[in-house]
């Protein structure tokens, strides 16, 4: 029996200088498998007397067990060297920038279009569309500019011929709009428009936001409500807004808005006004049932005081290194 | 309208000051462009009279003056030529402050100039900033009271306030208006010039005719004889002209001008002498000549309202005098004009020509029409003081039925109140539009106005023009605020259509940067992009690069590239959607919207690991259009057909169609305009109509089949010229009801495979919705397949 022992102490041994699983499994052979070293000793256990069978029995199926153990012990650890050593292997500089396209970015002017279309749908306002290539009635007559009238002059117009231009606002869409639905209204037109003036401060193609909003009972107070709180929600700040008689044919009373961002410095941000009368009657709407107002806003002057932008050139170079900037 | 603030309030004068009355008129609808003060901050300066000028002894272009300032005398050294005995000038004693170009001060002191002391120093225009004037020392008339502060006599402590208005606002392009305005801002009292008449002292008159009595209504004229043409124009009158920025001319001029400026009734002065028979205002004939006033010769257009004499056209009416008629140095004799023109005749008649006048400015906009005969009198008071002459009586010559008529406006409290949102009391509402000069009449119905408009303003015909004066003098941002309410009926909101907001997303995940390009571009580089349309062309562009609507939006988008090439940008992805503008055989104009796309350079950003090596191909962005043809679940309705464009390369170009119909291009921009654009590497282009992209379809559910899918793969070798998509058309036609996807998975050309030729790769998967397919029905569709190509295109099988 001091075999068994010594079996056990020498296969002990041999588990423990084993390096890799293969040489485990070769001592696993050697003294558990069917020829193995200890199972050969089950074999011996005729030669016993009926008496000391089980007992010896019990001690070599002991001693097997235990090996066993120490095996799958040694196993384990061997396993998880293994992986430590593979995981090792794998490493890598998770610094290394990812691989694949980089995303590309909207225009600061699109962004700002967006932003406006999206404070006005949310108080249902729909967005509608015009031609940019417009007719003399739906770009000047139908907002009260007859031909002569000195606010032409403020508008610098691109002539393709003596009816057909280009629209130097979006206010036509409005006209559009209203010869083809019936109030309540409530739309907004973003678009590009036209002027025939390029400096430092001025392009020839820019963009605007109109709005209009008809319904019965639309005051004055309505208009100034909208358009401080839209301009708060724009800059998302507490801008002082303040509300300036002008004029524009097209509405009376008309308002030019000024914001100031806490510098005290006013800035002229929009104009707007109640619809004049008589752009409710070219299309068709009676101004005794019917009341509304109208705003229209500089898109880049928005973009330009909302990003720090200072050269309104920039919209237009499509520098990558000026667009990158507000992706 | 530029106006000295002091002439302001030599007839209302508010107990605010010049901020507070910026901002006040400002906040009225007058909006205020500028303040400038008359003069830069200085002290210590003085009228002073140079009693004797002597040769300085140790210079020759010096002189040592003795000056005094009314109670002592001192010795000036003095470098200008024109200092000499008997000249009033400006003083600056030792002590005074004077103002430096760059905005420092500059104190004068007692000096020693070549051994000679000096105390004090005599000042050209430029050093006290006054102006730019450094023609010598100040020339002050004669009479200029010796001692007196410089800054009291020129009156220099005034502000020039530029203000901007709106074109309804005729009334205030005068003194006289905008006073009336302040007057009413501050509840404070005008003193407005008396209107006096002038006796006639000769009986002199010079006949008028009015042949077109609608444009010309009234024309009141009178002749002043024996005028002293070389009189002086009188400082105070010089001053208040030229900070409204008016140049001082002759007096004669000078008084009209002043009138224009104080009163608002632009005038004119004609040579009586130079007049042959009678006046006549009647619209031109076409192609009439006119020398102006300004040198230029026009040729007027029968649209034009003239001043004419028996010699033909005299003045451009209400906008230049002509140069023959004019008044000069030699002129003794004048017929003054004060007339009314009908905004209508005017308006647009100046811009026409290329002319923009204070006199044109002010009639297109509305002269007070009762205002002619009281400028002509306060006209010829000023001028008897500064020419002297007999004057004779003012003629008024009249059409009364063609006058304006006295406007009368109905106003109810209830629509002021609706408007508002604000119940204005009607103590207030009569308060403040009888304060503005109009009349306020009672109807018998109560909270009911009949309102007279006068005659200076134009702008208020109609109810809410009442409403807008009430609102803007009680101040727009005194009025209450709410936001409107209205029933929010849900929006129609169609899921088959990929909104473009979508569309631009997509293009940006994709890697696209979005740019904005000119709708208008140069007509030649539109030709090389498209020789299918005549670009629509601008009839006044504003240069030759912006001449033309674009017909594509392709030229914009290379323009581009160009620029972040020149850059050092050589990886550019960008993309742009707007209105391209294509003209039609009628008048009709097609604004179609277009998405464009445009790649070149490396395919992937630069990076470690081998990125950024490769260039992009036709493929790269066949792929990104691809990915955006997908948006909108209706893929399989869009194909590319091989197709040629005069701006794509001939071998690498495509139509894209929707169900047949052509909706776009796809391709390599044409090896020739690289080169002639100076761009560097190949340039991939695609543009496509926005409507037919953005058009999707709603996705249906079809059962997934429980079956299992069956693949087979087939190389085919077919001549080069055969494409794939017209073998996937063959080979999905032959495969039978139950084909679920032809891919193409190689494309070979080379060693084993004859020049000429190309070997393809494709994959064929099979799936039954309810049964597995066996192995005899996929092996007839092969040889189907095989067969069908075999003899379409002489296709082998690859072995």
């Amino acid at each position: 029996m001091e075999n068994i022992q010594s079996l056990l102490a020498a296969g002990t041994e041999a588990v423990a200088k084993a390096t890799t699983t293969q040489e485990l499994d070769d001592v696993r052979v050697q003294y558990l498998g069917k020829k193995g070293e200890l199972t050969a000793l089950l074999k011996g256990l005729g030669k016993l007397s009926a008496e000391e069978r089980p007992q010896a029995g019990a001690k070599i199926n002991e001693a097997k067990q235990a090996l066993q153990e120490k095996i799958n012990e040694r196993k384990a650890s061997l396993e998880s060297a293994a992986l430590e050593a593979k995981l090792a292997e794998e490493t890598i500089d998770v610094t290394l920038p990812g691989r694949g396209q980089e995303l590309g970015g909207l225009h600061p002017v699109t962004k700002t279009m967006e932003r406006i279309e999206a404070f006005f749908a949310g108080i249902g306002y729909s967005v509608e569309e015009g031609p940019e290539i417009e007719d003399d009635y739906h770009n000047f007559e139908a907002l009260n500019i007859p031909s002569h009238h000195p606010a032409r002059a403020m508008h610098d117009t691109f002539y393709f011929n003596a009816n057909t231009l280009l629209r130097t606002h979006t206010s036509g869409v409005q006209v559009r709009t209203m010869e083809t639905q019936q109030p309540p209204l409530r739309i907004i037109c973003p678009g590009r428009v036209y002027r025939c003036d390029y400096d430092q401060t001025h392009s020839p193609m820019f963009h605007q936001v109109e709005g209009l909003i008809v319904d019965k009972d639309i005051s004055f107070a309505d208009l100034k409500g909208t358009l401080e709180q839209f301009l708060r929600e724009f800059f998302e700040e507490d801008v002082r807004v303040r509300f300036r008689p002008s004029y524009f044919p097209f509405t009376e009373p008309s308002i030019e808005v000024d914001i100031d961002r806490g510098d005290g410095k006013w800035l002229e941000v929009l104009g707007c006004g109640m619809v004049h009368p008589k752009v409710f009657e070219a299309s068709g709407i009676d101004p005794e049932e019917y009341t509304g107002f109208a705003f229209g806003m500089g898109v880049e002057r928005l973009a330009m005081l909302r990003y720090g932008v200072n050269d309104l050139r920039l919209f237009f170079e499509n520098d990558l290194r000026f667009l990158g900037q507000f992706n | 309208m530029k106006f000295s603030e002091k002439w302001l309030r030599e007839l209302v004068n508010p107990a605010i000051d010049t901020q507070g009355l910026v901002d006040q008129v400002t906040m009225a609808g007058l909006e205020v462009d500028e303040v400038e003060k008359a003069a830069k901050d200085f002290s210590g300066v003085v009228v002073g009279e140079i009693l004797t000028a002597e040769q300085h002894p140790n210079a020759d272009k010096l002189q040592v003056c003795t000056v005094t300032s009314g109670s002592e005398e001192f010795q000036v050294v003095c470098g200008a030529p024109n200092a000499r005995a008997g000249l009033k000038t400006a003083f600056a004693t030792v002590g005074a402050v004077l103002p430096t170009p760059d905005g420092k001060e500059f104190k004068i002191k007692k000096a020693k100039l070549r051994q000679v002391e000096s105390f004090g120093m005599l000042c050209a225009e430029d050093e006290l900033g006054i102006s730019d004037d450094h023609d010598g020392i100040m020339e002050l008339p004669a009479d200029a009271p010796v001692g007196t502060c410089i800054r009291e006599y020129l009156n220099l402590d005034d502000n020039i306030i530029d203000v901007d208005l709106t074109p309804n606002r005729g009334d205030c392009l005068s003194i006289r208006g905008l006073a009336r305005e302040v007057g009413v801002l501050n509840k404070a009292p005008v003193t407005f010039v008396a209107d006096s008449e002038v006796a006639a002292t000769v009986d002199d008159t010079f006949s008028v005719e009015l042949k077109d009595a609608a444009d010309c209504p009234r024309y009141v004229g009178r002749v002043i004889r024996n005028i002293n043409p070389q009189a002086e124009t009188p400082l105070w009158m010089k001053q208040k002209l030229e900070r409204s920025g008016v140049r001082s001319i002759d007096p004669v001029v000078d008084v009209t001008n002043f009138i224009l400026l104080e009163q608002g009734q632009p005038m004119h002065a004609f040579d009586l002498d130079k007049l042959q028979g009678g006046i006549v205002v009647r619209r031109a004939e076409q192609g009439e000549k006119l020398t102006l006033l300004d040198g230029q010769e026009v040729a007027l257009n029968a649209d034009t309202l003239a001043i004419t004499d028996a010699s033909g056209p005299i003045a451009m009416a209400g906008i230049m005098g002509g140069e023959p008629t004019s008044v000069t140095t030699t002129t003794n004799n004048i017929f003054l004009e004060s007339a009314f023109f009908n905004p209508i005749s005017i308006a647009g008649r100046a811009r026409s020509y290329g002319l923009h006048t204070d006199s044109s400015h002010r009639f297109e906009r509305g002269v007070d029409w009762q205002l002619q005969t009281k400028a002509i009198n306060r006209a010829t008071a000023l001028l008897l003081d500064i020419v002297g002459g007999e004057a004779g009586p003012v003629v008024e010559t009249v059409d009364s039925d063609e006058l304006p008529s006295d406007r009368q406006v109905f106003l109810r409290q209830s629509k002021v109140n609706s408007m508002l949102a604000f119940e204005m009391p009607p103590a207030e509402i009569e308060e403040i539009l009888t304060r503005l000069g109009l009349g306020v009449e009672k109807t018998s119905t109560e909270g009911e106005w009949h309102i007279s408009v006068p005659s200076y303003r134009f702008d208020i015909a109609i109810e809410v023009d009442l409403i807008e004066e009430l609102a803007r003098v009680y101040g727009y941002n005194n009025l209450p605020v709410r936001t409107p309410t209205a029933s929010m009926p849900i929006k129609a909101n169609d899921e088959t259509i990929v909104s473009i907001h979508n569309v631009r997303r997509a293009l940006t995940a994709l890697g696209y940067q979005e740019a904005i390009t000119y709708s208008f571009i140069e007509a030649g580089l539109q030709k090389q992009f498209d020789d299918n349309y005549e670009a629509i062309a601008l009839a006044n562009p504003i240069s030759a690069e912006m001449a033309v609507m674009r017909t594509s939006i392709w030229p914009g988008l290379v323009k581009a590239v160009q620029y972040n090439q020149n850059r050092q940008q050589s990886r550019v992805r960008m993309f742009e959607s707007g209105q391209r503008f294509l003209p039609t055989d009628g008048d009709e104009i097609i604004q179609e919207n277009v998405v464009a796309g445009v790649i070149t350079g490396p395919r992937d950003p630069e990076g470690w690991n081998a990125a950024g090596k490769e260039v992009v191909d036709f493929f790269d962005i066949k792929g990104d259009l691809e990915s955006l043809l997908s948006l909108g679940g209706a893929a399989d309705e869009f194909s590319f057909v091989v197709d040629r464009h005069v701006a794509l390369h001939p071998g690498q170009s495509a139509r894209i169609e929707r169900n047949g119909k052509a909706i776009g291009f796809i391709g390599a921009l044409h090896p020739n305009l690289v080169k002639t654009l100076g761009l560097s590497g190949a340039v991939f282009l695609f543009e496509i109509n926005q409507a037919a992209l953005c058009q999707g379809k709603l996705p249906r559910y079809s059962e997934i089949s429980k079956f299992p899918e069956s693949r087979r793969d087939l190389a085919i070798i077919v001549d080069e010229s055969v494409t794939f998509d017209s073998i996937r058309q063959v080979a999905e036609k032959q495969a039978g009801e139950f084909i679920q996807e032809v891919t193409l998975f190689d494309v070979y050309q080379g060693q084993g495979i004859e020049t000429g030729r190309k070997s393809l790769a494709v994959g064929l998967t099979w799936q039954h919705p309810s049964r597995t397919l066996n192995d005899e029905e996929i092996n007839n569709a092969i040889d189907a397949i095989v067969s069908a190509l075999a003899s379409e295109f002489s296709a082998s099988l690859r072995e």
